[in-house]
Formats: C-alpha cells, sequence, structure tokens
C-alpha cells in the first residue's frame, strides 16, 4: 500500500520552522493526500528568520506569519519546538519514524573574509548582530562596542543594508518597533557617526533591492554619501543598464544619482555608500593603547573585469587604509551540517538535485529532501522559498510509490521524546501563550511585542499551575 | 506603497507571480490576475516573475498604466484568491510575443 492512502498516511518530519518550513507544510498539506506533517524546530520560537532575521522597522516583512499561522492551525500540523535534530533526536530516528524527512534549515553560519585579523575583537559578523538585535537567544550575550565612531560593513546585500540602517537610525525610529530591549538601549547610547558600506564590484552590479536602499535616504538623523566618481560606469556596465535584465541596476543608479546630488544636511550621521573595494586586512593599533582592538581596515580598490553580467572584481594593487572600531562582515550565509545528512562545505548546502538529497556519487537518498536556503544557497526573498519549496514538495509526492514502507508513527515513535524525557516539546499551542506574553509585554511601551531573548524565559510561561481563583480583569 | 498587475496580463495569465507570493494576495477573474493591497507586503518577489512584466511598484508605473491602481484596488477583493499556477489562457504565448517578450 502506498504511503498517503485514507488508511496509511504519509508522515513527514520538516526539520525547521522558517518560510521554506511553512511553505513545505503548506504543499504537503494541500496535496488533497492524507497527510501529517511534524515541524521540528530547535527554539521554542517558530517562524525562523521571518522573526529573527527580518528588521524590526519592517513589520509588513513579517506578515508572512499570518499565513504560516493559518498553517499551524491545520489538525494535520504539528509544531515540536525546543527540539534540536542531531542532538535531541537523530536524523537515523526520525527516517525510522517517518516516511520522509524534508529539510529547511536554513544557512546559519556566515562566511567568512579570510584574512588578517578577522577575529580581533571589533569584528563581527552581520548574523550576529541581526540576531542580537533581533532578539535571538543565541546572541543575547553578545556586546558590541557602540563608543565607537566609525563602523564599516563589508558586503552590500539587504542583510548589510538592514545592519546599515539599524546602527544609522535614531531611538525614535526604533523604539515602536519589536527590536529587542537589550539593543534598544545599547543603540540609545551609540557614538558611531560614520558607517562605511563596502562593496566589491561597482554601483552597476550591487544586489540590493532599490526599495531598502531608497531607504537610506528617508532617514531622520542619517544622510547618505555617495562619490560621483563612483558613478563613472565602464562601458560593459554601461551595457548591463541598457539591457532589459539591467531594470533593478538603473533603478538603483538613479537612486544613487539621487544621493549624489542633493544638499548635505547637518545630520548626526552619515552613511559612505563605497564600491570597487576589498578588505585585505584588519588591524588593531598596538601604539593607541588599544593593543588587540580592531583599529582599522586596509581596503584595496577593484577594477572591473570580463563582460557585461559577468565582470568580476580584481585587485589593482593601490591601497588604503580606513580607521574603524567597528566591524560587520556580511558576505553571504552558509548552512551547518547535521549528523546524517550529506553536506556540502564548500557551498555550505546540503547537496540535492530537484530537492532530493543525494549521495556523494549523487544518487538520491530515498525519504531525504531539501528546500529554502539549505537546498539552493542563500539567494532570494521570503517568496522565493514558497516556489521553491513546492518544487521540493512535487518531488517528494513523485516519489511515493518508492516511499512505501508501510506504517509510521511520527513524533510518537522517537524514543528521545517520550514522557518524562529530552527537552520540554513546545507545541503550537505553547507557542501561542508566549507569543501572547509577549504581546502584552510589548504593549505597554507601545511596540508590537517584547521578545523573549532567553530559552529558559520561555518555557517558564509553560506548565504553570492554572490559578485558583479567575483573575479580575 | 502599492504593487499593480496592469493589462499585459490580460489574454497571457501565466500566473508564475502566485506561487512566489508569501501572503497568498493575488486574486483573479478568468481574464487577468489583481492584487489586494491590503493583504500585499510590497515585497516584490512577483515582479520579476511575471513573462510579459505585468507587474510594478507603484513608484515605477507608467503614467499610462495608473488606471490600473483602481482597477487591482476594485476587483482583487471581490474575486476569489489564486495560490496555484495555472495553465495560461490559449494564446498566451502568441500575446506574449506580440508585446514583444
Amino acid at each position: 500500500m502506498t504511503a498517503g492512502s485514507d488508511q496509511h498516511p504519509l508522515w513527514v518530519a520538516i526539520v525547521g520552522s522558517g518560510p521554506s518550513g511553512f511553505y513545505a507544510a503548506e504543499g504537503l498539506l494541500k496535496s488533497g493526500r492524507p497527510v501529517r506533517v511534524d515541524m521540528f524546530e530547535r527554539l521554542p520560537a517558530p517562524f525562523g528568520l521571518v522573526r529573527h532575521g527580518v528588521a524590526p522597522d519592517h513589520p509588513k516583512l513579517k506578515e508572512p506569519i499570518r499565513i504560516y499561522d493559518r498553517i499551524a492551525h491545520v489538525d494535520e500540523f504539528r509544531l515540536l519546538g525546543n527540539v534540536t535534530v542531531g542532538r535531541d533526536v537523530s536524523v537515523e530516528e526520525l527516517r525510522a519514524a517517518y516516511h520522509a524527512v524534508l529539510f529547511c534549515c536554513g544557512a546559519e553560519t556566515d562566511r567568512r573574509l579570510g584574512i588578517p585579523g578577522e577575529d580581533l575583537p571589533g569584528s563581527h559578523t552581520a548574523t550576529e548582530f541581526v540576531g542580537w538585535y533581533n532578539a535571538h537567544p543565541d546572541y543575547r550575550d553578545r556586546e558590541f562596542d557602540l563608543s565607537q565612531e566609525v563602523a564599516v560593513i563589508i558586503g552590500q546585500g539587504n542583510v548589510a543594508i538592514d545592519v546599515c540602517r539599524i546602527l544609522a537610525k535614531t531611538v525614535d525610529e526604533l523604539k515602536h518597533t519589536d527590536i529587542a530591549a537589550h539593543a534598544l538601549e545599547c543603540l540609545a547610547a551609540s557614538r558611531i557617526r560614520e558607517i562605511h558600506l563596502i562593496g566589491r564590484r561597482g554601483p552597476a552590479q550591487a544586489k540590493f533591492t532599490t526599495k531598502e536602499f531608497r531607504e537610506l535616504g528617508e532617514l531622520a538623523d542619517c544622510d547618505p554619501v555617495v562619490d560621483p566618481a563612483d558613478l563613472e560606469l565602464n562601458p560593459e556596465s554601461l551595457a548591463e543598464l541598457e539591457d532589459r535584465a539591467g531594470s533593478v541596476a538603473r533603478k538603483n543608479l538613479d537612486v544613487l544619482k539621487g544621493f549624489a546630488s542633493r544638499p548635505a544636511r547637518p545630520t548626526r550621521r552619515r552613511v559612505f555608500l563605497r564600491f570597487l573595494l576589498s578588505p585585505v586586512e584588519l588591524r588593531d593599533d598596538a601604539q593607541s593603547g588599544d593593543g588587540g582592538r580592531l583599529s582599522q581596515v586596509v581596503l584595496e580598490r577593484n577594477r572591473l573585469e570580463g563582460g557585461p553580467f559577468r565582470q568580476t572584481a580584481r585587485a589593482t594593487g593601490e591601497r588604503l587604509t580606513l580607521k574603524c572600531g567597528l566591524l560587520f562582515r556580511s558576505i553571504g550565509y552558509k548552512g551547518v551540517a547535521i549528523p546524517g545528512v550529506p553536506f556540502d562545505p564548500r557551498q555550505g548546502v546540503f547537496p540535492s538535485r530537484d530537492g532530493r538529497i543525494v549521495d556523494e556519487a549523487g544518487a538520491a537518498i530515498p525519504g531525504l529532501y531539501a528546500a529554502g536556503w539549505i537546498k539552493r544557497g542563500p539567494t532570494g526573498i521570503i517568496g522565493t522559498n514558497r516556489a521553491d519549496s513546492m518544487a521540493t514538495v512535487n518531488s517528494l509526492l513523485a516519489d511515493l510509490p518508492i516511499l512505501d514502507t508501510g506504517p509510521k508513527p511520527g513524533a510518537e515513535g522517537l524514543a528521545g521524546l517520550g514522557p518524562g524525557q529530552g527537552p520540554r516539546v513546545v507545541s503550537y499551542a505553547d507557542w501561542l501563550v508566549i507569543d501572547g506574553a509577549e504581546v502584552q509585554r510589548g504593549a505597554s511601551k507601545g511596540k508590537p511585542r517584547e521578545k523573549f531573548t532567553r530559552v529558559a524565559e520561555m518555557l517558564r510561561l509553560l506548565d504553570r499551575p492554572l490559578p485558583r481563583e479567575p483573575t479580575e480583569l | 506603497m502599492p504593487t499593480i498587475v496592469t493589462g499585459n496580463c490580460e489574454r497571457c495569465r501565466f500566473t508564475d507571480c502566485v506561487t512566489v507570493c508569501p501572503v497568498a494576495c493575488f486574486h483573479a477573474d478568468d481574464q487577468m490576475l489583481y492584487i489586494d493591497n491590503n493583504v500585499c507586503i510590497d515585497c516584490g518577489a512577483c515582479i520579476p516573475t511575471c513573462p510579459v512584466q505585468a507587474i510594478y511598484e507603484e513608484a515605477d508605473l507608467p503614467n499610462e498604466l495608473r488606471v490600473w491602481i483602481a482597477i487591482n484596488a476594485e476587483r482583487a477583493p471581490n474575486l476569489p484568491s489564486i495560490t496555484e499556477k495555472e495553465e495560461p489562457l490559449p494564446g498566451a504565448e502568441a500575446r506574449k510575443a506580440d508585446l514583444g517578450f
């Protein structure tokens, strides 16, 4: 009998509760077959990068949570939060308890620059900072020295711009968002005056979306600064702009030209958008008594080589230094390996074909699938993951004849999660308790929510005995 | 800032856009699709997926297409939601070629 028939539902474990996980659940639950979905999440709070990645001042981009909430309320769906796959439950156990395991665990770590001084105090990853201001428990206790006056951000993707904007905004611009209280407090004392956003290639090749870019020109007390010389493009870049595929670059250039030509305001902070530069070394300054702390970055000027849309940055040998006490790298993300699943350390993904995870010989491993960033790498925006997850679900459903291995127990078959054992599993109903408490905490401050930043704080809200008397409202 | 489906969708209805919408804001009649801007989050994921470039952010909307802002606003809430890709209309490929794509 094939899994997915009436008496014999298809049991699928989804690992990860971000956008790709929820869109995969949507695809499975709408497949018209009897399906049971158990979604595993290592934190007590679901929604992955929509909760812990999207910037607090972009509340609209968190709206997909409404869709995920609807999916989570389907009877055939269960959340198993606060469960780490690979630690509390092995992949082998999941494979025994489910017909298929679908990994949607994202890209949790940063790519490295690979230059001397990268690990000096004062040099950080964008991931740490984003996790810190978004109340991710892993980054709760990170410290960032905001008494510095100059911050450098390496990279020009949307995460780099988010980091830049959070550093650039005033407290008034942030205090009614869901930014973590501890971050808001530190940012209120920030002495940052200059933020340099460093791009390897030219303005025509920058990866940010025009909308995010325009926002840098709309800040209360921070002006963007562009060197007009950077806007003189080579013929290949001009050809890119004229091409139909160059519409985003064209719009970005228009925004940059606007920044370059507008009169400067006497703002407290400035953002310098800088191009054709790569960091080659981070230095401390032993003489200033700051020995062992980041005090400057050495940059090398690049030129572009190659035809339109294939231009790469080549070092010219010309170097310049920039004093800075704080640096964030935001040059891409990589997935993290889970024991029991093939991993490509170079790309930072689970190797796959059409969403089917493949072994070293390139053969599909029955029952293992991937979707989202762990499948295709860290590209695209939230919605990109919906089509991506649907494609993987279609592969999974096409494989039903070969997944027929009898009835499966689902989470009830996982010994490590049995009664009195392992972590306190957080259900979706449990999460709604935490969610309600966060919203309540935020209300008095005029914030949409005040997130809990510690796993223990969240778990303490659960399993509390009911009050003996109904509480007066 | 609203995101708008314009006339190029008419008689094409390729529906690639709906597969990347994170909030299910597309609605459809049998001729074309419309965006419900009370739901749309302006992420722009749909814009590059349209084979006939029918979708615009309002800021990029050419003047002669601004009439579609009101049409989307009026029709989307009264039509069924569409979240899965459907077959394009018969003749969609020919119309796409006519439109220069």
